[in-house]
């Protein structure tokens, strides 16, 4: 059977859905959570990049390029504040980030 | 000269009342009585010029209200009636405020209760001398709230306290019929000035009220009601359970108030009101029965109270029962002559009594007392005046009165007046028995007093005394003084237009005529009265215990004043402070506060905290919230939109 | 053609089951090198679609710097192994319902959705045939003309993005010798060199060496 935009487009959800699981889902620590971030922000490049084959439209792959470049400079900052966050508490256990208890 | 003589006292109270810190005890005094002696002076001479003269007089001050149909002013009304009133109030109050200089020497508030008295002197001027209904209802509150000023004067008492509240709520509830009944004289006449109402009374004399489906009388409905205020007021068989207890004040009120004018207060509207209960035959037959049982039951129990003050007091309820059943059968010079005459040897009793008092150190048990008279011989002298005036003695006041009261109840011919003239007799053997129980227990026999306080019994001081002197006169002469006048031949033209008495009503023209068996009755019982005293309490000392011990049932029951307190308070009062409890707690507190504002708040606070539940602080568990949030957006465009 | 049909199932069941392990596996190493390996996945998708530009940018930037970023900074902290906690469950049950609620969501959208009939005719850029430019070209061609902007502003983003980070985690050190050139240049013979006469071959007259070493 040929391969049609449905099944990327299925990857792209199942992989979305994983990274989303990811988010909640994990105790151990808050790396995990970024990483389950980038994961998401792949599904969507998937996505992007199937549409935009099958449309035959080039805007698709740009808009992932710009993705890509936003998703380096957010895991960059993401992991300086965890950096941070690690030398000011000691840990970044995701049950101790509980600070701003209301 | 007019307007003077009712606002000096109020003059007086408000110097002693307001400036009393600055003007020291001594001012306080000197001001309160110099403006009571003042008016007192003055007061023969209004009488003179009003009741002999015949010159009655309105001395308008200025208007009060002008509401659509409603317009009454404050004006004084002065015609034989209010003159008669005007003139026993400021003398008594006069000499009452003398004695206090003496009596409350010992006590640190002298300015508050002198003010006090003034104040009630003006509050009851302001009632007699009204000439409509709401000026009349002004003194009658002001008077109501100088009594629970009064007998809650020492506060500190907490028995004063309870005393003084059960005057004012008693009063009230009497308060409230007159308030009716006021309405229901707007009502049926549009006005509430005295001229214009007893000027309509014969047109509305067979009118009815119409009130939930059923026609009444409207003339005997609106004397009703007014003489349930009267029955508060001046402590009649029914609302009479505040006397008593008000002895708690101290005795100079008690004298001024419960004995000589805030209780008459009721007789005087009765009397005033004549012309229209005049036309409610019905109403003054009420007022007798009522008059007629207050005299013998208060009698009854007086017989075997052993508080001197407390002897007086029911003495005092009786005597205006006198006077009630002696306006019931149309008797109303008879009713005055006999409130005059009462307000002196009364109020001489009670300040005699309080003479007792002072000398035996507080004392007021009389089963402490005995074997006194030669100590305080003044005492003893004016308390036998007094005495003999209220048993009914020829020569002393109170015969001229209290006979020509009885007379007229028997002349009346009518059932209600045979049944006064019955009672009213029994009730003065009684009354002469249980005031030489009190001279005898009081004066004479072996001292039952302790040594210490019979080592200090003493007389009192001349400013105590010149009062009892004055008031002893009174006693002694102002029967035969006014005889002629308030009952006599002369009592058309004394009193003139001031009441009126129909002519097949007029009882007092047929008492001059009854037979002398009805005339020496009284006379009679009284002395067999005065003589079994002497024989129980003088003789043989121990047949009062014995007849208490052989009869106990009776001698609690009378003890006990009938048990109407423990009447009142399980059917009435315990019932509804229960319900008042109910309401309150149930109604107000769990049910109205508990749906509103307490309900409402502990909702809040409640919801509040489980949604503080959701700020837990862990940043995964709000970013699985807003992924929750994105779901269900997308749910929801999917279903609504896209469908 | 049957080959793409396996490739494309190849690496889509290998890129789902890697992104699987990056949130299962325990060792948070394990889990970085999982997430490169879904990385390198989705790059060959992206081939099989005719995107092999972006494909390699993604191995380049992706893999290359952001998850070897991932990797610096799992060794620099203290990270323990964790044993699963029991809290793990609690959150199962409501996590997975909404899970599964959000790919059934997504699935229904997969399948029953189709292309407006005048999609084909309002592309904003459409792809020239492979036989005239390659996709590279075709791209270069759009993004420094048309997205001209676009392409400053994500430049200008990374460069915020760099600083963004070197200012989080600086901190000063005591006691860390740098050098200061500014400070250096600007020193003057004056303050540092001193001539001394010394006495042919005898002790020296007592005085210490101009200070030779600098500061």
């Amino acid at each position: 059977m040929s391969v049609g935009l449905g099944h990327y487009l299925t990857v792209a959800a199942i992989l979305f859905t994983t990274g989303i699981f990811g988010i909640f889902l994990n105790r151990k620590n808050v790396i995990i959570i970024l990483m389950s971030v980038e994961l998401m922000l792949l599904a969507v490049n998937v996505n992007l990049v199937a549409f935009s084959a099958f449309l035959g439209d080039l805007t698709g792959q740009v808009f992932a390029m710009f993705v890509l470049t936003v998703a380096a400079a957010e895991a960059a900052i993401g992991l300086a504040i965890l950096v941070v966050y690690f030398r000011n508490r000691g840990t970044i256990e995701v049950e101790d980030i509980n600070m701003m208890k209301g | 000269m007019y307007v003077l003589t009712i606002f000096l006292p109020l003059l007086g109270a408000f110097v002693a009342g307001m400036f009393g810190r600055y003007v020291g005890d001594r001012g306080a005094q000197y001001v309160t009585c110099g403006a009571l002696i003042v008016a007192g002076l003055l007061s023969p001479f209004i009488l003179y010029d009003v009741a002999v003269l015949g010159h009655t007089r309105d001395v308008v001050l200025t208007t009060w209200i002008a509401s659509g149909d409603l317009e009454l002013s404050w004006a004084l009304r002065f015609d034989s009636l209010s003159a008669v009133m005007v003139f026993v109030v400021t003398v008594i109050s006069a000499l009452i405020h003398v004695y206090s200089v003496g009596y409350m020497e010992h006590d640190p508030h002298k300015p508050r209760f002198m003010a006090y008295l003034s104040l009630f002197t003006f509050s009851m001027l302001m009632l007699v001398t009204a000439d409509n209904l709401i000026q009349l209802f002004f003194g009658w509150e002001g008077v109501g709230l100088c009594s629970y000023l009064l007998i809650g004067f020492w506060y500190h008492k907490p028995s004063a306290n309870d005393a003084a509240i059960k005057a004012f709520l008693v009063n009230r509830i009497g308060d409230f019929g007159f308030a009716l009944g006021i309405f229901g004289t707007f009502l049926l006449f549009q006005s509430v000035s005295f001229a214009d109402v007893f000027a309509a009374v014969p047109g509305k004399a067979g009118a009815t009220l119409h009130f939930l489906s059923w026609d009444f009388h409207a003339l005997t409905v609106l004397c009703l009601l007014l003489f349930v205020g009267a029955m508060g007021k001046s402590a009649q068989l029914g609302l009479h359970t505040w006397l008593p207890d008000a002895m708690e004040g101290p005795t100079p009120v008690s004298a001024l108030i419960h004995a000589a004018t805030m209780v008459t207060a009721g007789v005087f509207m009765v009397v005033r009101l004549s012309p229209m209960f005049e036309y409610a035959p019905a109403a003054l037959t009420v007022v007798t029965v009522v008059g007629a049982s207050t005299a013998f039951f208060a009698a009854t129990v007086g017989l075997v109270q052993n508080d001197i003050k407390r002897v007086i007091a029911y003495s005092t309820c009786s005597q205006l029962g006198y006077m009630f059943f002696a306006a019931g059968v149309s008797a109303y010079g008879a009713a005055m002559f006999h409130l005059y005459t009462h307000a002196f040897f009364k109020a001489l009793l009670f300040l005699g009594a309080g003479s007792v008092i002072h000398a035996m150190a507080g004392e007021q048990d009389m089963r402490k007392m005995g074997g006194i008279w030669r100590t305080v011989p003044y005492t003893y002298a004016v308390m036998w005046i007094g005495s003999l005036a209220l048993a009914g003695i020829p020569f002393f006041a109170g015969y001229y009165s209290k006979d020509t009261i009885l007379e007229s109840a028997f002349a009346a011919h009518s059932g209600a007046g045979l049944y006064a003239y019955a009672l009213g007799t029994l009730a003065a053997f009684m009354t002469a028995f249980y005031s030489w129980r009190l001279l005898l227990m009081t004066f004479h026999g072996r001292p039952r007093a302790d040594r210490h306080t019979m080592e200090h019994a003493h007389e009192s001081p001349w400013v105590m005394l010149i009062p009892l002197f004055g008031l002893a006169t009174g006693a002694a002469i102002a029967g035969f003084a006014g005889y002629d006048a308030f009952v006599g031949e002369g009592r058309g033209d004394f009193w003139g237009k001031s009441l009126l008495v129909l002519g097949p009503h007029d009882t007092l023209e047929a008492a001059h005529h009854v037979a002398l068996w009805v005339k020496l009755l009284p006379l009679g019982l009284a002395l067999s009265g005065i003589a079994l005293a002497y024989v129980m309490y003088a003789l043989k000392p121990e047949w009062p215990g014995l007849l208490a011990a052989r009869f106990r049932g009776l001698y609690l029951f009378l003890l006990n004043k009938w048990y109407f307190d423990e009447l009142y308070w399980n059917v009435l009062a315990e019932p509804a402070m229960r319900l008042g409890r109910i309401l309150w707690k149930g109604g107000d507190g769990a049910i109205i506060d508990g749906l509103g504002p307490d309900g409402i708040a502990a909702t809040t606070q409640s919801l509040a905290r489980r949604a503080g539940l959701l700020q837990t602080g862990y940043v995964y568990h709000y970013a699985f919230a807003m992924l929750i949030g994105v779901v269900l957006l997308v749910t929801w465009y999917l279903l609504v939109r896209a469908g | 053609m049957i080959v793409a049909t396996l490739a494309f199932y190849v690496f889509a069941a290998v890129a789902v089951a890697a992104g699987v392990m990056v949130i299962a596996s325990r060792n948070p190493v394990h889990s970085v090198l999982f997430l490169i390996l879904a990385f390198f996945n989705a790059a060959g998708l992206f081939v099989l679609l005719g995107a092999e530009f972006l494909a390699m940018i993604l191995v380049i930037v992706y893999v290359g710097a952001v998850a070897v970023l991932f990797l610096f900074v799992v060794m620099m902290l203290d990270i323990n192994f964790v044993a699963l906690r029991e809290g793990f469950l609690k959150y199962l049950p409501v996590g997975a319902a909404i899970g599964l609620m959000l790919l059934a969501e997504l699935v229904l959208v997969a399948g029953a959705w189709r292309f407006a009939p005048r999609a084909k005719s309002v592309l904003d850029a459409p792809a020239p045939p492979l036989d005239q430019l390659s996709n590279a070209q075709a791209l270069g061609r759009i993004l420094y003309t048309d997205n001209l902007y676009l392409f400053q502003a994500a430049g200008l983003v990374l460069l915020v993005a760099m600083i963004g980070a070197i200012v989080l985690t600086l901190r000063e050190r005591a006691g860390v010798r740098r050098q200061r050139a500014g400070v250096q240049l600007a020193r003057r013979r004056e303050e540092v060199i001193e001539i001394r006469k010394l006495p042919a071959g005898g002790t020296p007259s007592g005085g210490t060496p101009a200070g030779g070493g600098g500061r």
